[in-house]
């Protein structure tokens, strides 16, 4: 018996130590795409949105975020890409054999923590409740860990522009090459999206990781008029978003772009504008955005 | 014998099995190793194919040329900022330099397809039809030499990248149900350092690199349960002279099943 079980333990890191790396630390994001930042409320560019997604996202006033009970509700875990803070990934190990029992990415202020079970646990029944972070399994291909989340709740696909449902899914690989971190998502929900939205994020290992937020959420009395008028649900009606042209104005992208949608997302959509577009003046000064 | 002395004499026995049975498998039953096989045979991941940009991010700088002083999520030195502000499109046109915003740094950034396939057993040739460039991706320890003509695609050296055979302890999963799947021995990724470039832009409005940027890419594959491909080409562009900090960018592609949508456009510096 103590035979077998010898044999099984010296034949065993053979069969399952294959991959796997330490994506332990704190990563730092580029912050050198778009995923974070976008000055226009009505910047839906390259989102797969379908017809009530983007009617969604139009009826949407970030004013809604001043009532008290949503001061605290958190974005779901897509928000780790679009989010503009960094990755805290930590392991939590078995108590007994030390070996990994999930990974760990520690919540921000206004996003849960995503814990990545490792150990094969089934994901819960479609009739359980949802959490803002969702429930996530991973498993290993090669160096690249694959996650599945699934039962999060409603919330903003970028911040503030658009909404992924609570049937939504994502899936996302992590790709850590030496100190660079690659993290793909990969968003479904068919009552919102048209087909998945896919993204990408960078992130760097750092060993200074400045303004990672800890605290917690208190809700305070932010808007009078919501408070004078508690009927009051900020909102846009159909056709009313005051700052529905404001990208057709600033930079000349048609507004059928500007709304997204599936089409938007390929090369033969550039061809489409080519004779249309006209390029803006130059910009004035001054200059700012993330990475300058 | 004690029951413990002759536990670890099977353990020792078992493993000296173990090291035997691997050494038996080689040619000639312990002669030198058979040399490692070409990086065509070696390929952990299938990259051959026609590739699709998927255009879901950055949508404003690259399905339209941005307005001139656009240089937002660059970090740019003021050096590299001056340069940004004196792009003259017209001028690159007139001097023969169109393809300045085609180059190795930026040209999976343009949105279009890509058509890979190996050249040869060593190369794998990556062509983009907007722009019609053709990058050469050689395996080895390849080095330009010291005359060799710097171009818009520069030298690229390739190598792949495969998972480790072993990782320590505390990273192994716990054992896990029957009925989970298990640890995927498979995949891997392409790693491609390009240098000898030709100066040039990574944003289609003059945003600059100069000819001393170092592009380091890492090609990764996702087979999604559904049986799309994607390939995520996460970009580090590197260049002390016009970049504070390297160019962290990770486009996306989608496979597609033949070259049905393949078509080639010259380089434009205005479109």
């Amino acid at each position: 018996m103590r035979i077998a079980a010898l044999m099984a333990f010296v034949a065993l890191p053979a069969a399952s130590a294959l991959g796997q790396v330490d994506l332990t630390g704190t990563w730092a994001r580029s912050g050198q795409s778009d995923n974070v930042y976008a000055v226009e409320p009505v910047d839906l560019m390259g989102m797969p949105l379908n017809a009530d997604g983007r009617a969604k996202a139009l009826s949407y006033d970030i004013a809604a975020l001043s009532a008290t009970e949503r001061q605290c509700q958190m974005y779901p875990p897509f928000y780790a890409l679009t989010g503009p803070f960094p990755l805290q990934i930590s392991l939590e190990q078995d108590p007994v054999t030390k070996k990994l029992l999930a990974w760990k990415i520690a919540p921000w202020g206004d996003r849960d923590a995503t814990v990545i079970w490792m150990d094969g646990r089934p994901h819960p029944s479609q009739y359980a409740p949802h959490s803002h972070g969702g429930f996530t399994t991973g498993t290993w291909e090669g160096d690249t860990l694959t996650t599945f989340t699934t039962h999060f709740k409603l919330g903003d696909i970028k911040r503030h522009r658009g909404f992924s449902s609570d049937r939504a899914t994502l899936t996302m690989r992590f790709n850590r090459h030496g100190d660079t971190l690659t993290v793909t998502g990969i968003l479904e929900d068919s009552v919102y999206l048209a087909t998945p939205y896919v993204l990408t994020e960078v992130f760097r290992l750092t060993t200074n990781p400045n303004g990672f937020p800890a605290t917690a959420c208190e809700p305070i009395e932010e808007l009078a008029r919501l408070h004078e008028d508690p009927t009051l649900a900020p909102s846009y009606l159909p056709g009313k978003h005051p700052a529905l042209n404001e990208v057709t104005q600033k930079y000349n992208i048609p507004l059928e772009a500007v709304l997204g949608g599936p089409e938007t997302m390929y090369p033969e959509y550039r061809k489409k504008l080519k004779d249309a577009y006209v390029l803006p003046p130059p910009v004035p000064a001054p200059r700012g955005g993330p990475g300058n | 014998m004690s029951r413990a002395r002759v536990t670890v004499a099977a353990a020792g026995l078992l493993a000296l099995c173990l090291c035997a049975g691997v050494d038996a498998q080689r040619p000639g039953g312990g002669g030198p190793p058979p040399p490692p096989p070409v990086p065509r045979a070696a390929a952990p991941i299938d990259l051959t194919g026609y590739w699709v940009s998927v255009v879901t991010q950055d949508w404003r700088w690259r399905m339209v040329t941005p307005r001139k002083g656009d240089y937002e999520g660059i970090p740019l030195t003021p050096e590299g900022r001056t340069m940004a502000d004196t792009w003259d499109p017209a001028k690159d046109e007139a001097a023969g330099e169109q393809c300045r915003s085609y180059g190795a740094p930026s040209s999976l950034y343009v949105p279009g397809r890509l058509h890979i396939t190996w050249a040869d057993d060593h190369t794998l040739k990556v062509e983009t039809d907007a722009g019609t460039q053709t990058r050469l991706l050689r395996f080895g320890d390849e080095k330009a030499p010291a005359e060799t003509p710097r171009t818009w695609q520069g030298v690229s050296v390739a190598q792949w990248q495969t998972p480790r055979p072993n990782v320590p302890l505390v990273l192994r999963p716990t054992e896990r149900t029957a009925d989970a799947p298990g640890v995927v021995p498979t995949g891997g990724s392409l790693r491609v350092v390009t240098t000898n470039l030709r100066a040039g832009y990574l944003r289609k409005n003059g945003v600059p690199y100069s000819e001393n940027a170092v592009l380091t890419e890492y090609f990764d594959l996702y087979k999604r349960p559904n049986g799309e491909e994607l390939l995520t080409v996460t970009t580090v562009v590197e260049d002390p002279q016009y970049l504070r900090t390297p160019r962290l960018v990770a486009p996306v592609f989608k496979k597609e099943p033949n070259g049905a949508k393949w078509d080639p456009t010259p380089c434009s510096s205005q479109w």
